[in-house]
């Protein structure tokens, strides 16, 4: 299982980082929200993994850790307004300048583009 | 009964200000916005100043949210040092708040709620004592900071704020892999435990608990704009608009106060401390910070990105503080950190007024026709270039000193005077540059239309006043900063909290 888990959240990190390189804010939101998913994978495995653990102390032999699952909870949160707001960001970003390039022009503009202070 | 909540009260008061201001009543009303928000600041000032003094007077505060023991409850922890920033967090921010009711808050809606919560958030950072808290008041002071750095809209702000907000995400997630690295090492995220538990971890832990911190340094490396990381930094404050950026003078500062807490006590204690590997790359990394900055000040076209450069300049200088990891540089670099905030947060402000007053050139480094009142806003534009040259008789030129009689003997020595004494030269320089450009080319006569407005100046008053208390209670300040570094160093929150050692 730890295997399995592991390469999830590297996969789903790689191809975060990936998106996250692309000079667009489109992939860059995209790339955003899967590196949170991995993120938060990551963090709900902080505390080791167990199938069929109590969540209470004192119903079953083995019990899970709960405190990751509260950090997780909290980042999820967080995550997750944060990634709206980017959106907003984004959009706005892109109405301001026409289109979405994290720069407000496109790459084969920067040779005749004036200096702006 | 208030005096024993005393430790949340910086973190509270400004929260449900922005709260109250957000009301739908109140929200419609600038004036009534205003004076509530400059009378809650004047309030956090006085709880700020309370608390300093609690802590002075009776020790470190250690304060129990909602009363859960540890360690499992989360736990505020005051000391002189926590107290000392959570002051000049309000100095700044209530000097800022004063700036922009000048206009700079009619610019968009919601101005002094998000002041509020950014404070709030600032605060919090610096009181908390447990890593995942202080993720959680990072981006409640993040999440405050886009929303200000964009506030009043135009294309600049927006673009820069896209960057800002990216790379600060990015940031996020590498704080949440760290603080999840840092739990399945230690099984636990507050200082105290961890310091314990750092003192005997060993094997796959150890290699696991030094990857966490590795990439913990990175985050507050992102956060302090220390080289690599520095790029956002003078893009984003050269485009919002003058309070904001003011504000943000004290930013920075939260990740160097992290870095110093945490990779300099927390895990630097001990024989072999676990942070040592990094606080071996800290020096260089400093170093070529402050180059970098210097390359920045004299390429600067503008005065606030000139201002930018300048607080690079000091984020590399307090690094190279950090580490050289003893209380006796510390202190000195305390007296250099309340200098270098007032005196970035006065720079800010300066060129508000600039570029109010400037329509079209705004702070570009070109000559116009002269400013009005221009002999008034030369003056303050000389004390402060003298305060951020580190001339005698204002408070950079002891900061200075400080810093190169802590960095004295270290093995960085030579590189390091080198680098603080022509930082400061370039300063002379580029200050030079910007009072011939601002003041003494200027043609004709000065346009009728704008003046200074009072309430942009009194912040700046009030800043030029502070620095000269600096230097006229240096001794006193001084002796402030060296007990706050000792306190700092020696940690007693483990032995006020009754934690064992061991696992």
């Amino acid at each position: 299982m730890e295997i399995w888990f592991s390469v999830a959240v590297g996969v789903a990190t790689a191809c975060g980082v990936f998106l996250m390189l692309r000079a667009h804010t489109f992939t860059l939101v995209l790339g955003l929200t899967l590196l949170s998913y991995a993120v938060n994978l990551f963090l709900f495995a902080s505390g080791g993994l167990t199938t069929d653990s109590a969540a209470i102390l004192g119903d079953k032999a083995i019990n899970s850790d709960p405190l990751p699952q509260a950090l997780v909870l909290t980042a999820i949160v967080i995550g997750f307004a944060m990634t709206a707001f980017a959106c907003i960001q984004a959009m706005r970003a892109r109405s301001e300048s026409g289109h979405d390039h994290v720069d407000g022009k496109e790459q084969r503009d920067i040779s005749t583009k004036t200096e702006t202070p | 009964m208030l005096l024993d909540h005393l430790a949340i009260l910086p973190i509270i008061t400004p929260m449900l200000l922005g709260i109250v201001l957000l009301f739908a009543r109140l929200h419609e009303n600038m004036n009534s916005q205003r004076v509530i928000a400059i009378c809650g600041q004047a309030i956090g000032l006085l709880i700020a100043i309370v608390l300093l003094r609690t802590v002075i007077m009776q020790g470190p505060i250690v304060y129990q949210l909602g009363n859960w023991q540890q360690p499992y409850g989360i736990a505020l922890y005051v000391d002189q040092v926590s107290a000392l920033l959570v002051l000049l967090t309000s100095l700044v921010a209530f000097c800022a708040q004063i700036y922009s009711c000048a206009g700079d808050d009619k610019q968009g809606i919601f101005f002094h709620p998000l002041m509020m919560f950014q404070v709030a958030g600032i605060c919090g950072a610096f009181l908390t004592a447990d890593i995942f808290n202080l993720f959680v008041f990072f981006e409640i002071l993040l999440m405050a900071s886009y929303s200000l750095m964009i506030h009043g809209g135009g294309k600049n702000r927006v673009l820069a704020n896209s960057h800002y907000l990216f790379l600060n995400l990015l940031g996020s997630s590498i704080f949440l892999i760290a603080l999840g690295t840092i739990y399945a090492a230690f099984g636990t995220l507050s200082y105290a435990d961890l310091l314990l538990k750092a003192q005997n971890i060993e094997g796959t832990q150890l290699l696991l608990a030094q990857a966490g911190i590795f990439l913990l340094f990175v985050v507050f490396a992102l956060k302090s704009a220390m080289l690599p990381l520095h790029l956002w930094l003078a893009k984003t404050y050269s485009a919002t608009s003058a309070p904001v950026a003011a504000l943000f003078a004290i930013l920075t500062k939260v990740g160097l106060y992290c870095l110093w807490r945490i990779h300099g006590v927390v895990f630097g204690s001990g024989t072999e401390p676990l942070s040592a590997p990094i606080m071996e790359w800290l020096s260089p990394l400093a170093l070529l910070t402050i180059a970098l900055a210097v390359v920045g000040i004299l390429g600067s076209k503008t005065l606030r990105q000139l201002a930018s450069y300048l607080i690079i300049a000091s984020v590399g200088s307090l690094l190279l503080i950090i580490a050289q990891h003893n209380a006796q540089a510390s202190a000195a670099g305390f007296y250099y950190l309340i200098h270098s905030t007032l005196a970035g947060c006065a720079m800010f402000l300066f060129a508000g007024i600039v570029v109010r007053l400037r329509p079209k050139a705004q702070d570009r480094f070109v000559s116009t026709r002269a400013l009005p009142s221009a002999g008034l806003l030369s003056f303050i534009f000389l004390v402060m270039a003298i305060a951020m040259i580190g001339l005698p008789p204002l408070s950079g030129f002891i900061g200075k000193a400080l810093l190169l009689k802590a960095t004295f003997g270290s093995s960085w020595m030579m590189t390091s005077w080198a680098l603080i004494l022509l930082s400061s030269l370039v300063t002379l320089i580029a200050a030079s540059r910007t009072t011939s450009h601002l003041f003494w080319k200027a043609s004709g006569d000065a346009a009728e239309t704008d003046k200074v407005h009072n309430l942009e100046l009194i912040p700046l008053y009030v800043i030029a006043f502070l620095l000269l208390c600096l230097v006229v209670f240096a001794n006193d300040v001084e002796g402030f900063t060296q007990s706050a570094a000792q306190q700092l160093h020696q940690f007693p929150l483990p032995q006020m909290l009754n934690l064992k050692g061991g696992q």
